[in-house]
């Protein structure tokens, strides 16, 4: 009993540690205060404004959230398509080609974001490319198809390969086995890979901030970046966070609960 | 039937281009002056200069006291969290997660934040302790995945032979969790080497480690030095990988959703 009542109280002890930074920045977001850890009174300004889009400073902030987003769900869906194709592709490789390709696939997985940011400025400023969106979503495809791979390779070694030939043996042309066949078979793990792929693309910093170039393009993570250096953050981001944070925790509360659910059936 | 394996072409090519090509790059720059002359002049710059130096064990020291702190707070809570008598609710275990979900400048800005309210002066300890909020999730998700999925059989066996609880602990338990804690010391010690915003947040630009020298010397046009510092990077990673095989990572880092 004693020893319950311990666990119990590290555990929680632990979570108001990683928690307290957020909870902090959430009851700030509830005054109007400009300078985060003077409570000036309840208010929900700051939610109006970032909603109005009338932000201090300007649209900057907003622009870097639709950038942020944008910029995730083309380096999503680009890696996606490049990665299922290439893992239908590494499948069906065999021994050393294959144990080579797998290699060159992991090192963006292995490799910190600095590296990969700072090889790939290198790599545009030697082929003289202007940088800006491009090269951003073509870096984040860069390190998000190899999760795609990952994802994709398992449901690949599930599928009963026989289906595919059956198909084909009752008349259907190659492309129609592959969509009514090969593709719903794979789609859990492409769904999975795409989920990847776009938050660690919204979750990226280094690697964008090497390769938007110096046309002024901000997404979420550079803006607070260059925010925070200027010291005196924009209060809007205050409702900005809070709002992330119970989105991301709902979301995950909910998908947990269902795979429990799913266990438990099973 | 048709010859898939071709399809691996267009991503083999871009891989060479993306993934291969830059960290050629990276070698190539190192080992040029500004004029394109081959040169080592970087590599033992870097060598003879004592601030580099300092800010190279400044970083490795910062690392490896997150990556200790991080096991030493850790490994009891995936261990609680493992178990079916303390431990029976997934929000818990999801409540852990979500901070690695949550962009890490957003996470850090915000304890800076709290740092600076409760009056403590930012510096190394305050970067430490933010380290250690910024990582913690990244070393309990491993070696609880690996836990749960641990054979328990082995345990009720020791036990059964009447080993103590402690012993069962550390004969069994601990040696084969190892390789959780090994992709967890991955996913911690190297992000903390080469991060830069994180250590600028958290100690007001006082402190810095070794990835803010290298995008210094990126964003000030010195190319060649910064590719150098990063190639002394690549090499430590090298090494650091050495220890955990990545089919490890994959297993961890997988089943996050």
């Amino acid at each position: 009993m004693m020893k319950r009542i311990a666990a119990r109280c590290y555990i929680w002890l632990l979570l108001t540690m990683l928690y307290a930074p957020l909870v902090f920045i959430a009851v700030f977001s509830f005054t109007e205060s400009r300078v985060l850890g003077n409570w000036t009174g309840f208010s929900t300004k700051l939610y109006s404004n970032l909603f109005t889009g009338s932000v201090n400073g300007g649209a900057s902030l907003i622009s870097a959230v639709e950038n942020t987003v944008l910029i995730a769900i083309a380096a999503a869906a680009i890696s996606t398509m490049l990665g299922t194709v290439a893992a239908i592709g590494i499948y069906n490789l065999k021994g050393r080609k294959r144990q080579a390709v797998q290699f060159l696939n992991n090192i963006p997985m292995i490799n910190p974001d600095i590296i990969t940011g700072v090889s790939l400025f290198l790599l545009f400023v030697f082929l003289g490319v202007s940088q800006g969106y491009l090269t951003v979503i073509l870096a984040h495809v860069t390190f998000c198809t190899p999760y795609v791979v990952l994802s994709v390779m398992p449901k690949l070694s599930q599928m009963n390969t026989n289906v595919y030939e059956a198909a084909l043996d009752l008349g259907a042309t190659p492309r129609q086995a592959l969509w009514k066949v090969m593709v719903p078979e794979l789609r859990p793990g492409m769904i999975s890979g795409f989920i990847l792929a776009f938050t660690m693309s919204l979750d990226d910093f280094a690697v964008t901030f090497f390769t938007r170039g110096t046309i002024g393009l901000d997404t979420l993570s550079t803006y607070i970046y260059t925010d925070a250096r200027k010291g005196g953050l924009t209060p809007e981001l205050r409702p900005l966070m809070t709002l992330i944070f119970l989105i991301v925790l709902i979301l995950l509360v909910i998908i947990n609960i269902r795979q429990e659910k799913a266990k438990n059936r099973a | 039937m048709v010859k898939r394996s071709n399809w691996s072409i267009p991503y083999i090519i871009f891989m060479l281009v993306f993934v291969a090509l830059p960290l050629v790059l990276i070698v190539i720059y190192a080992l040029q002056d500004g004029n394109g002359n081959f040169t080592l002049s970087n590599i033992t710059r870097f060598f003879t200069d004592s601030d580099s130096l300092s800010t190279f064990a400044l970083s490795l020291e910062v690392a490896i006291e997150n990556t200790l702190i991080c096991i030493l707070l850790g490994y009891p809570a995936a261990w609680i969290l493992s178990r079916k008598q303390y431990n029976r609710s997934a929000v818990t275990v999801t409540l852990f997660i979500m901070p690695m979900w949550i962009n890490a400048l957003m996470r850090t800005l915000a304890t800076a934040e709290l740092f600076n309210m409760l009056g403590f002066t930012l510096g190394k300890g305050t970067l430490i302790f933010g380290m250690v909020y910024d990582y913690l999730p990244f070393m309990i998700y491993p070696i609880y995945n690996i836990l749960m999925r641990m054979d328990k059989s082995y345990e009720e066996a020791a036990e059964d032979l009447g080993a103590a609880p402690w012993k069962v602990f550390w004969k069994i338990t601990v040696p084969l969790s190892m390789p959780g804690v090994v992709s967890g010391i991955l996913m911690v010690f190297m992000p903390t080497v080469s991060t830069f915003a994180i250590s600028e947040f958290l100690t007001n630009n006082k402190i810095k480690l070794f990835g803010t020298i290298i995008q210094e010397n990126i964003n000030s046009s010195m190319w060649n030095y910064g590719a150098a510092l990063a190639f002394i990077m690549l090499i430590i990673i090298g090494i650091t990988s050495l220890f955990g095989n990545t089919e490890e990572r994959e297993a961890a880092e997988g089943g996050l959703i």
